[in-house]
């Protein structure tokens, strides 16, 4: 055991830092308060295009499709230190973290060369299309059909809850190749360009207000069967891999989310009155704001043991649904808190006299709902853990 | 960086288990509950061939100089077996404070036979009436060490002779005593501020390395909990197949898998002695407390019927859990610590660790008042912020009556609390410039 950095892993942090220090634009928070969801988005594209061209997006991708071929654990550093400069999120969130690495795990030489760089460089934007609206945490329950047609994929369906679809170019699809095939058999993973003909991306209106998720439908969508990423009839063991990339490295960067907002939350504690004193100083405000504290530290421990396993293993285990857990229920035990501690101006919106961090706690104790859903319900996580972790017999 | 344990200490761990497996399965822990002896003197003896009391002491003491790591991985094993009997008290209480403090020719006398495996010891923390309560083993030990006020100074001292009466707790497998300090004969190891500073970081120590061991105590049950969910049948199936069932048995993996991150970095932390060493104990003592608890009740639902009987094992463990969330500042004590550090930062130096309920159970009110404003006079260069906090917790405490106090009172806090709050530095140092 040892926690500390090494020299190599030290000098990296240094040079990412002070990279950073120079390059992330000053009070962009503020200069984009206004902005619409197109206008941030093009900005963030725009931003994560400058750290590519210094080469530093993909830290942990090979050199020879764009990344910088370092190792995870830099990789990890890379994230805190964007985190710890406040530098705004890289554009292409999907890509980074999910479609690039399942790319790497099973694409082929000309797919790797093809899509990589221009995931790292923020040119083509991804998203996924998993879910539909029978297959949600039945996943294999999927129905979109991708008939084959001499060279090409025919496809024919819908699917739900695609973040980021309304930005997308790229869409990394799981359809049913054999209509005669039942559940996880005669899937097969397919990259789709989304400007293609027959495409409709419709935005899906949350609770929250927005339109961060999208509906995507598919009418005669013709792609080259090149296309497929892995054997035909394999989507399952690929989706499978993407899934477990999601739920390995989403903690990573939620936890640096997390830490942020904690930390503006104890010092709102200074400011904000509970029965005529400050929060800070109520005995029942300090256990459940050391509560949360406590726990975001454990979620970060529990990273770095993960992040030591992969790097031992290669491969990310069905561990990350602990992660998964860990992370969303965290976050809605925090939001409470952080809505208890602020008392009645925490439910105040954007843009209302009042609203403390214009309306953010409002917005993000009901975004938090979604933590236990997206990237696979709790409920399936515990499946999961329990079958695949713990050796327990399937329960369906 | 990192997070694991090296080829070593995995070996260690290999050993250890197989050692405790061999040595002391549940028939040899139950024996020891039936026993009347205070130790058993045949198992004491193996752990003393296996090298483990001396595991941390320096080298110089008889010692093998590893670290707080090392430690967590035996201690962690011993956890798992639901080890009962005096190793913790002595090695990990009186042989850190020990090894802190106390002259060489003190080391040589005390250290040494605890790191050699040939005598027992634990730590005692009594209060201003020099009666200590809720210590653990007293009377396995050969000697105690005892860490308390006299004369409103933090002392430290050895006794060889304290009589001690046997207080039945919920823990079968780690007794607890009274000890009479009023009569008894000492030798000292510190006073003032270094003795308040060795307990301290004693006490921080010692908690990193519970919290090693209340893991072990998680990861047995979670292992005979879904051992048994897979061989329970119930409407034809293995229980295990149930979602509801399923479900308890992730979160006891969930609460394990992240009691073991938080237990071995605060071991980790302890070791290297980092800045954040202290929050990094807190960190894993609150949440360890309440977690370990939690993997017991969900071990003895998942059992049913059979987990609510006296031959089930997880009764046992279900014990231990509750008996270690109070010692060493339980879940409260500890998250106010952390309070204390992420809200007061700027104040935390001068701020005393607030009392404990119950650490008053020796006190009267009129003392108690008395010694609150001793305490307030020392903080005079404190916020009004801060003294208002003071007053109300102030309030707060008077408002429970000692009686009630008594019997919720938690043993290791109970009085190094006492230490912690009444002793306040800044008043000590008063007290020192004065003399000078």
């Amino acid at each position: 055991m040892d926690l500390n950095l090494t020299p190599q892993e030290r000098a990296f942090r240094d040079e990412v830092r002070a990279w950073l220090f120079a390059n992330v634009p000053a009070n962009w928070e503020r200069d984009h308060l206004e902005d619409t969801m197109h206008q941030r988005f093009a900005f963030l594209k725009e931003w994560q295009r400058k750290v590519y061209e210094a080469g530093w997006a993909g830290v942990a991708w090979p050199k020879e499709y764009g990344g910088r071929g370092a190792t995870l654990m830099e990789q990890v550093i890379f994230t805190e230190e964007m985190a710890r400069a406040a530098a705004p999120q890289l554009a292409n969130v999907l890509g980074l973290s999910l479609v690039g690495p399942t790319i790497i795990a099973f694409g082929t030489e000309e797919q790797k060369k093809r899509y990589l760089p221009k995931i790292l460089s923020a040119e083509e934007i991804w998203c996924q299309g998993f879910s539909e609206p029978n297959a949600g945490s039945d996943l294999a329950n999927v129905r979109t059909e991708a008939r084959i047609e001499g060279d090409a994929f025919v496809i024919n369906g819908q699917k739900v809850w695609n973040s980021y679809g309304w930005a997308a170019d790229w869409c990394a699809l799981l359809t049913r190749t054999d209509p005669q095939s039942q559940k996880h058999k005669g899937l097969t993973y397919i990259l789709v360009d989304m400007h293609s003909p027959g495409v409709e991306v419709r935005p899906l209106l949350q609770m929250t207000g927005e339109t961060e998720f999208a509906e995507i439908f598919f009418r005669d969508v013709r792609v080259p069967i090149a296309n497929a990423l892995g054997p035909i009839g394999d989507g399952w063991n690929v989706a499978i891999g993407t899934l477990m990339h999601e739920r390995a490295t989403l903690g990573a960067s939620v936890q640096v989310t997390y830490r942020r907002q904690l930390d503006r939350l104890l010092e709102l504690a200074h400011t904000v009155e509970r029965d005529g004193r400050p929060a800070a100083e109520d005995p029942l405000m300090r256990q459940k704001l050391a509560q949360c504290h406590a726990e975001l530290e454990i979620m970060r421990l529990n990273q770095m043991r993960s992040i030591t396993k992969i790097n031992q293993s290669g491969v990310p285990g069905a561990e990350g649904s602990v992660q998964k857990i860990f992370w969303s229920e965290y976050n809605q035990r925090f939001q409470q808190v952080a809505m208890e501690m602020l008392g009645a101006a925490g439910q105040l919106t954007k843009g209302a006299p009042g609203a403390i961090d214009d309306g953010l706690w409002a917005y993000s104790f009901l975004r938090a709902r979604g933590n236990t859903i997206e990237a696979g319900t709790s409920e399936i996580q515990r499946n999961i853990v329990g079958h695949f972790v713990l050796g327990l017999p399937k329960s369906y | 960086m990192q997070f694991g344990l090296t080829e070593t200490q995995e070996t260690l761990k290999k050993s250890a288990r197989e050692f405790l497996n061999a040595e002391c399965p549940m028939t040899t822990v139950r024996g020891i509950i039936e026993s009347a002896a205070p130790f058993d003197a045949a198992l004491g003896s193996k752990i003393k061939a296996q090298g483990w009391t001396g595991l941390l002491a320096p080298e110089e003491y008889g010692g093998h100089g590893m670290g707080m790591v090392e430690m967590a991985v035996v201690l962690e094993e011993m956890g798992r077996a639901l080890l009962p009997g005096p190793f913790f008290s002595t090695t990990l209480l009186a042989g850190i404070i020990l090894s802190r403090g106390g002259s060489e020719q003190q080391k040589n006398k005390y250290l040494k036979p605890i790191a050699e495996g040939d005598a027992r010891a634990t730590l005692a923390q009594f209060g201003a009436d020099r009666r200590a309560h809720f210590v653990t083993e007293a009377a396995a030990a050969d000697f105690i060490v005892c860490a308390g006020p006299i004369d409103g100074e933090p002392c430290i001292f050895v006794t060889t002779s304290a009589p001690t009466t046997l207080t039945p707790s919920l823990d079968l497998t780690r007794r607890l005593y009274d000890v009479d300090l009023r009569s008894t004969p000492m030798d000292f190891l510190a006073r003032g501020r270094s003795a308040q500073e060795i307990l301290d970081s004693t006490l921080d120590i010692a908690t990193a390395g519970l919290t090693a061991e209340m893991t072990g105590g998680m990861q047995r049950l979670l292992e005979i909990t879904v051992a048994y969910a897979k061989t329970r049948k119930q409407f034809g199936r293995p229980i295990g197949q149930f979602q509801a069932v399923q479900h308890l048995c992730a979160d006891m993996l969930l609460m394990t898998e992240s009691a073991r991150s938080a237990a071995y970095y605060a071991c980790y932390a302890v070791q290297e002695q980092l800045p954040n060493a202290s929050e990094a104990v807190s960190i894993a003592k609150s949440y360890i407390s309440d977690a370990y608890r939690e993997v017991g009740n969900r071990a003895i639902q998942v059992h049913g019927g059979m987990g609510f009987t006296w031959e089930n094992d997880c009764h046992l463990y279900y014990r231990r859990a509750k008996a270690s969330e109070i010692a060493l500042g339980d879940a409260i004590y500890h998250r106010e610590r952390l309070a204390r550090i992420i809200l007061d930062k700027h104040k935390h130096s001068t701020t005393a660790i607030p009392a404990m309920p119950g650490c008053r159970a020796q006190q009267s009110h009129k003392e108690h008042a008395g010694k609150n404003a001793v305490a307030h006079q020392g903080r005079k260069k404190t916020s009004p912020r801060r003294t208002a906090t003071n007053a109300q917790a102030a309030a707060m405490r008077t408002a429970q009556s000692p009686t009630t106090l008594r019997d919720s009172t938690s043993d290791a806090n109970f009085n190094s609390a006492i230490l912690q709050s009444y002793i306040d530095i800044s008043t000590i140092d008063h007290r020192c410039r004065n003399k000078n």
